[in-house]
Parts: structure tokens; sequence; C-alpha cells
């Protein structure tokens, strides 16, 4: 019975792998991601089958609430709020991870109370051994990476989702305060280890439930404390990582159950959020130590100077709608840099409609896709992916940062940081060695933008000031409208 | 203890591998879908829910039955919500040829 279990997560394990290799290419993505879940199912129906399941109301029961709850949020979310969920997802998988240490101590616990633990114990895998000093340290990892994950991402949920501010939260003394707790949070797992114990009667269950409750609390509060202080525009790092944690929390969960399936997911899981997260990092010119200490950006709007701009002593060329119309339909070349202040404004259907409409007048149009273009990792691709923009029309930065000098206009939709030239020559930058989209490499440069405002990191744009730089004031998906109109009109 | 530490390793560098190769336009869909996979959770979820000799252990498995079933059934259908929009370039809109002026 036993080895049929443990094929048959073998099975899960390898559609899993498979299911992500697939994931290299948009093309087969979708069947990809079906493999994976056949995996995921295979692993539920192996456990449910062959293992003694002893209360199956509940258990038909906890899949048609999480059923119905899931289905509801993937089918109803915006995808501009797709970091949102993603947040909230990672959030229940690491609760999910710290619960199921939870039911395990538990168990310890009622072996105390005197019940039927004993009896139990004649079942292969849901056998209780006594909580040893190894398996006791599986136990507090899993507590303390799946709380962190938990708080932490429902803290980076309120933070994208604009339920809490998106400025870094810090106060005095909150560094000392967070050093305190995680000292705390070991002291308790220390406790914990400590009532563990070879035989049952060598257990200290009066250390192993207290230590737990504690560290379990601390971590809540760590989770918390790690994600406050770090600002909205570092989010998409922060929820890169917390996707990270989730899947450590579920290797370690596969430690302590000693299950395989646990481990090779939550290993690939942990090393996907890992990849994400650093790469991310680069994109944004920062170490991640430097993210996770925090303070840098906040709400893109919240507050900035007025529209003058910071640099009265230099002057904009201002444009017109049908000026840029006239630009656009004669160029050989566009290249569209979406930013995230396209996706706020909606506007995606109207970049796509008038990129379609350029096309049908002979006009080659790209897309330039900066890395940190939206709120999270590949999330501009998703917006216009909405929008039936073609994939094949969306470029990388390395990909097409060449190609700006063969180019006639780039059209820029709600960037700011992203083509900053100030990266690449003002050494007294914040943002100095970001890797940027050259923009202003092209013939002409045309910025749709509220205002002369600054982006999310609060720098000053030397962009617009340029020669070959004109603005085109306004809301993005009126003025977009409007150029779409104009094009007609020509 | 140390073979469940070796299959981690282990898993963590196909990890590497396989992840390195996705493109930057699937990284959204990449992480809601990995995001299900960590609900693999489930399973853990499964035999803690089904101890019934501690009521405690089941109904702190329970709990972790809801949230691991949410994060599962709701990160592969966003996953292929996401999926499904990505299309190749439509057969009608030919490749521009340069008629500038």
């Amino acid at each position: 019975m036993q080895n049929i279990i443990l094929l048959a997560y073998l099975g899960a394990a390898v559609l899993f792998i498979l299911g992500m290799k697939r994931l290299q290419s948009p093309a087969t993505a979708r069947a990809g991601n079906r493999l994976a879940a056949i995996g995921m199912l295979i692993a539920v129906a192996a456990t449910l089958l062959l293992q003694r399941i002893l209360s199956p109301v509940e258990m038909i029961a906890g899949f048609v609430v999480g059923a119905a709850v899931g289905l509801l949020l993937a089918r109803r979310v915006a995808m501009t709020s797709m970091p949102e969920l993603v947040a909230v997802f990672n959030g229940f998988g690491g609760l999910a991870s710290a619960l199921v240490a939870g039911g395990e101590i538990a168990r310890y616990l009622s072996v105390e109370a005197g019940g039927g633990a004993v009896a139990q114990a004649a079942q292969s895998m849901t056998a209780l051994t006594p909580l040893d000093v190894p398996a006791a340290i599986t136990v507090v990892l899993c507590i303390l990476i799946g709380t962190i994950t938990f708080s932490g991402s429902f803290v980076a949920f309120g933070k994208l989702g604009g339920h809490l501010s998106g400025n870094p939260v810090s106060f005095p003394g909150m560094r000392v305060l967070t050093v305190l707790v995680t000292l705390g949070a070991l002291g308790a797992g220390g406790y914990l280890i400590y009532g563990a114990g070879g035989s049952f009667a060598a257990m200290d269950m009066q250390a192993i439930m207290w230590g737990s409750l504690a560290l379990g609390l601390l971590s809540l509060v760590l989770g918390i404390l790690l994600v406050i202080p770090i600002g909205g525009a570092d989010m998409p790092v922060v929820v890169a990582l917390l996707n990270a944690y989730s899947g450590l929390a579920a290797a370690a969960t596969g430690f302590m159950l000693d299950n395989t399936a646990l481990i090779v997911s939550g290993a690939l899981v942990g090393a996907s959020g890992l990849i994400l997260t650093s790469i991310m990092c680069e994109a944004m010119n920062r170490s991640l130590l430097n993210v996770l200490l925090g303070g840098f950006g906040g709400d893109s709007d919240g507050g900035g100077p007025a529209v003058e701009g910071a640099r009265p002593d230099l002057t904009v060329q201002e444009t017109s709608v049908e000026d840029v119309a006239i630009q656009l339909t004669y160029a050989e070349q566009v290249i569209v840099v979406p930013g995230y202040g396209m996706a706020v404004a909606q506007a995606q259907h109207q970049v796509r409609e008038l990129s379609d409409m350029l096309q049908a007048q002979g006009v080659t149009v790209k897309y330039a896709i900066h890395p940190v273009a939206g709120r999270m990792p590949g999330h501009m691709n998703v917006l216009l992916a909405e929008a039936d923009v073609p994939y094949d029309q969306l470029y990388e930065m390395d990909d097409i940062n060449n190609e700006f000098g063969m180019t006639d206009v780039s059209l820029v939709i709600g960037a700011n940081d992203v083509v900053n030239p100030s990266a690449r020559t003002d050494k007294a930058s914040p943002i100095y060695g970001m890797p940027i989209l050259d923009v202003d490499r092209s013939s002409t440069v045309v910025v749709l933008k509220r205002s002369l405002r600054p982006g999310y990191s609060g720098i000053d744009n030397m962009l617009f000031y340029h020669d070959n730089t004109q603005m085109l004031f306004g809301d993005a998906k009126d003025s977009l409208s409007k150029l779409v109109a104009a094009v007609k009109n020509l | 203890m140390l073979s469940n530490l070796v299959i981690f390793i282990l898993a963590a560098f196909i990890g590497f591998e396989l992840i390195s190769k996705v493109p930057q336009t699937l990284h959204t869909p990449l992480m809601s879908g990995t995001n299900a996979i960590s609900g693999i959770t489930i399973v853990g979820a499964l035999v803690a829910t089904g101890m019934i000799e501690s009521p405690w252990a089941k109904w702190i498995g329970f709990a972790a039955l809801v949230v691991a079933t949410i994060n599962v059934v709701g990160g592969f259908l966003v996953t292929d919500r996401m999926l499904q929009m990505f299309k190749p370039k439509r057969r009608d809109s030919k490749e521009p040829s340069s008629n500038a002026a």
C-alpha cells in the first residue's frame, strides 16, 4: 500500500516538473499548467484513497469550501489586481503549512491527554513517532516560515490593493523591535525543541505546547514587521520573495511529515521564487538586503511636487494629438513603452487599437517591456495579453535596446523611471546603474503623462527635457482615444 | 532525514534549471502556477484532518485543508485564465512592409 502511495507522489512530482518545463513557451504553457494540476489531483487522490481516511464528511466540506472560495477569487479578479491575488494565495499556502504543523503538535498533546494515538500508530503513513530533536527542528521551521509567509503576504496584499498605505511605514525603534521579536521567536523555537525527546515519556509537552504557541504569535508579528517598512515600488520583489517562502514552507512541511511530494514541490517553488526575486532586484539595480531594509518609494501619485516639475529652469516641448498622429503614421518603426501608469488608466485596449491601425498602415509596432514594468514580474505582459496584443510583439529589454537607434517614434505611456537616462549618465542619481530602456536613442520620444511629476522612486526624469522628447499631457486613456481618432482621420 | 535533504537539494537544482529558461512574458503565470503547486501542503492537511483521535488536530487540519484548497484550486484556475489570453500574432495582420514617407 505504502509503495503505491509513494509512486503516486513520484508521479505527481514528475508532472509538476514537466508542467513547469512547458511554461518555457507561451504556446505550451496552458497545457503545462494543466499537467501540474493533474499532478496535484493524483497526489490528493492517492492520499485519500490509500490512507485510511476516517472522517470523510469534514474532508468533503473542506474541499467544497476551499474550492468555492478559490474558484470565486480566480474568476473575479481583475488582471490589474493579479499581484494582490498572488499575495493572498501565497499567504494561504504559508498558513496551511503552519496549520499542518499545529495539527501535528495537537496530536502529540493528545498523547499526553491519553488519546488513542497509540492505536493510530499501527497505520504506516500516519504513525505518530516521538518528536525527537531533528523532527522538532522541522516543526519549528514549518511554523516560522509558514506564519511569516502568511502575515507578510497579507501586509503585501494590503499595500498592493491600497488598503494600507504604500508608503514605507516605520517608527522609532522599529529595527530594534524587529530584532527583539526575531530573538523571541528563535527562543520560542528553542523552547519547543527543548521539549523534544526520544520517547513519549521523555517529551516535555508543556514546553512543546507553549513553545509552539509563542513561536506562532511571534512569527505572525515578525511577518508584519518585515513587510511594512518596504515601499510600494518594491512590492514586486516582496511578492516574489514571499512566493519563495511559501515553497520553503511546503518543503519544511514535507520534512516534518517525511513526505517526498511536499519536499520536491516545495523545492521547485522555492527555487522559482528565488530566481524571480533576483531578476527583479537586478532590474532595479538593488540588492535584496537593500530592498528588505526598506524605506524606498511610496504611492505613485502620493503628494508629489507640483505640475511644473522639479526643474523650472529647463523647458519641455509640449505636443498635440494631431502632431503625434502624423508622426506615428509616417514612421517606419514605432516602439511602445508601457508602464504601470497605462494599466492604472486601463488604457491597454486603446494602445492595442492604435497599434492595430498603425500596423494596417504598414508601420512596424513593437512593445518594449521592462522587467519592472508592472507590479509583479511579467505583469505588464499579462495586461497586454488581456488586451489581445499578440505575445510575439512583446520584447524584453535586452532584445529591444539595440533597436531604439533605428526607431522613429518611441511612445512612452505611463512609464517613468525605467526610461530615465540618468540611470546611465548621472552617478549621483539614486537609480544610477539600473538597467533602462534606451528610448532617448530613438529619433523622437513622445511621452504620454499626466504631469511632470516624478515616478515611484521620486526622481526627476531628465528625458522630459531632451531635445527629441515631446510631452503629450493628459490622461493616458483619453489621449490614446484621441490619437486613435486622429490617426483614423488622416 | 538525510535522504530527504538530498531530494530537496536535487529538486531545487531542477527548479533553478527549469525556471531560468522561462521567458519574462510568462513570469506572472509562472508565479501563480508555482504558487498553486506549493499548495501541495494539502496532502499534509488531508492527513491531519483524518486524525479522529484528537479533535484539535482534526479541526486545525480542517482549517489547513480549506486554505490549501483555496490555494490549489484558485491558483491553477487563475493561471489557466491568464494563459488562455496569450495568443500569437493573428493570421490576418500581415507582416508590415515599409511604405513610410
